[in-house]
């Protein structure tokens, strides 16, 4: 119904057979983790960056298809960017998927608008941003963010780099 | 594959016809996109007969007033039908007097409405409340909020790996600190029916008091709350054909005079000066304030089509399907049933290898098919068969075989997006 049946695209599948940059980062610059308690899902984000770009970046946990190929197409999008461009795409990403941003406008998402459908799936949403959400706090120096804390979905506890 | 329609008695097949059954549902028949709605999420929230919604349009055009208080021909009649709704909710459950029956807003609030009533006045530090790893989070917060005040303790009765209560487990944990069961009736995660006859008995023969979480046993078999002896029986409306924001508490007269009131208000009292409120009788005492007057009148509503089909022809209708539902599934490689208990309704919770339930469930919805996916307010379930989350099908009297074809067909076709 609606776009759910192009959610599935090849394009996702794919990133979830095959994730791009799956894995652990050893002596990372950022690291977060993030957790949707809603459905266990668990994501762990590291990232280096020099020369004020993200160099490299990597993620593992357990998720559904849906965050972890949005996961992998994020990493892919971000590395080699600046922290103000990674936090463009962020803000765009969430902003496209809670119906905000009309991909059909000017924007900088490229093929991450494939996940535009999940607009119409009030539930999925957050499994595509929880990866967004996660790059946030590393970015942010924050080591870990949850999809069920409303007014501030980012709690800091402590300083990781 | 066998035939079930074989093993069945004939006599079974031909008095329930589920498409005129059918035909009484309106929303059965939506499209979700070009799909027909196959919908398997009734644990959740059963769908609403033609009847219960006309019943629902007669009462709020001709009938709507405030209850219990004015002497006008509308209050009259208002407070007529909302009393015959308690009746028939009465009879439904076999309790012995109207008056052991309470509104509640469901399930949730019934139970909270014994928490506040009866574990805040009777339950002291140190005394011991057995609860039962099957339990839904609405039977086990309220009781943990109320253990944190009071100091009491919690006990909990594990599952075997079929999803069925360890009963020699449940005898051992009763001692003489022991002051409270609740139990759920059937498991909403996993479909298993407890043997609560047995385990209430044991209860009362230490003095012990026992609260029935019913909302998935109520509308799927007859309850006989007399039979069972149980001190405390709660369900909700909406799982039973019924609406919304309406639900009951049957409890013991006895206990019911003896508990305070839950919440105050108008309704629920006899006289009111600033020096001192003396309460209402039973069971206006536990209903304070304006009650959904019409969702009690469609909660009777839904008690009498129910009862037009037949409890136990329901229950055999359900049974047929969870039979074959069980073995069609047993064919797809990859498929764990969680929850394999030899008493179940028919309530089937599984996993896919390799595939996420959040993922199943929006491409089963694909295809038009709703299930639940998620941990079902049952963390504690979740945690015992150490899955995160399942899918969940859950049959009520007007799903088909071919609902059920359609389900494993779906299913197939989720296994195939992954491949």
């Amino acid at each position: 119904m609606m776009n759910s049946k192009s959610l599935y695209q090849e394009v996702i599948l794919d990133h979830n057979r095959k994730p791009r940059n799956y894995g652990v980062l050893d002596n990372p610059s950022y690291h977060a983790v993030g957790h949707n308690p809603l459905c266990g899902d668990r994501l762990d984000i590291a990232l280096k960056i020099e020369n004020d770009q993200i160099s490299h970046i990597a993620f593992h946990g357990e998720s559904c298809a849906i965050c972890k190929a949005s996961a992998s197409m994020m990493t892919a999008a971000v590395k080699g960017k600046t922290r103000p461009d990674a936090e463009t795409l962020i803000q765009e990403f969430r902003d496209m998927a809670t119906g905000k941003l009309d991909p059909e406008q000017p924007n900088h998402l490229g093929r991450l608008t494939v996940f535009s459908g999940i607009r119409d799936l009030p539930t999925r949403v957050k499994c595509a941003i929880l990866p967004w959400h996660t790059l946030h706090a590393a970015l942010n120096a924050l080591t870990s963010v949850s999809t069920e804390s409303d007014d501030n979905p980012v709690q800091a506890t402590s300083v990781s780099d | 594959m066998a035939n079930v329609y074989a093993s069945m008695t004939p006599a079974a097949n031909t008095v329930f016809d589920v498409e005129k059954i059918r035909a009484d549902f309106p929303i059965l028949s939506i499209k979700v996109g070009d799909k027909p709605l196959v919908y398997l999420d009734n644990a959740a929230s059963c769908q609403m007969p033609r009847q219960v919604i006309d019943q629902l349009v007669h009462y709020q055009t001709t009938q709507h007033a405030n209850i219990n208080r004015a002497v006008h021909y509308l209050s009259e009649v208002a407070t007529m039908e909302y009393e015959k709704a308690r009746r028939r909710i009465q009879q439904f459950v076999n309790a012995r007097e109207e008056r052991e029956i309470i509104f509640t807003s469901g399930t949730t609030e019934s139970i909270n409405l014994v928490m506040q009533g009866y574990g805040r006045k009777f339950i002291k530090a140190g005394d011991e409340i057995i609860l039962t790893t099957l339990e839904h989070h609405s039977n086990i917060v309220p009781w943990q909020m109320l253990a944190e005040e009071k100091g009491a303790i919690i006990r909990v009765v594990p599952i075997n790996d079929a999803g069925e209560l360890d009963i020699t487990a449940y005898e051992k944990l009763f001692n003489d600190r022991t002051k409270f069961v609740g139990l759920i009736h059937v498991s909403n995660a996993l479909g298993t029916i407890n043997p609560i006859k047995p385990m209430i008995t044991f209860a009362h023969q230490r003095g012990v008091p026992v609260l029935i979480d019913g909302a998935q046993a109520a509308p799927h078999r007859v309850v006989d709350v007399q039979d069972l002896d149980c001190d405390f029986y709660a369900f909700s409306a909406h799982k039973l054909c019924g609406p919304t924001g309406i639900g009951m508490l049957y409890g013991k007269s006895s206990w019911l005079e003896a508990m305070q009131p839950f919440k105050g208000g108008g309704d629920m009292i006899a006289s009111v000066t600033f020096e001192k409120t003396t309460y209402a009788a039973i069971p206006h005492k536990f209903e304070a304030g304006t009650p959904p007057i019409a969702a009690a009148i469609g909660f009777g509503a839904a008690i009498d089509y129910l009862d037009s089909i037949g409890m136990d022809d329901i229950a055999a209708h359900e049974h047929e399907l969870l039979s074959y539902a069980t073995e069609r599934m047993t064919e797809i490689k990859g498929l764990r049933i969680i929850g394999t208990a030899a008493q179940k309704t028919a309530v089937l919770s599984f996993t896919l290898d390799g595939i996420h339930p959040h993922d199943i469930g929006t491409i089963l919805n694909e295809d038009g098919i709703a299930v639940r996916t998620g941990h079902h307010c049952a963390q504690p379930v979740m945690e015992r068969f150490k899955v995160p989350a399942t899918s969940r099908a859950s049959f009520a009297f007007y799903n088909t075989r071919s609902e059920v074809d359609a389900l494993i067909a779906g299913i197939r076709n989720v296994q195939k997006v992954f491949l």
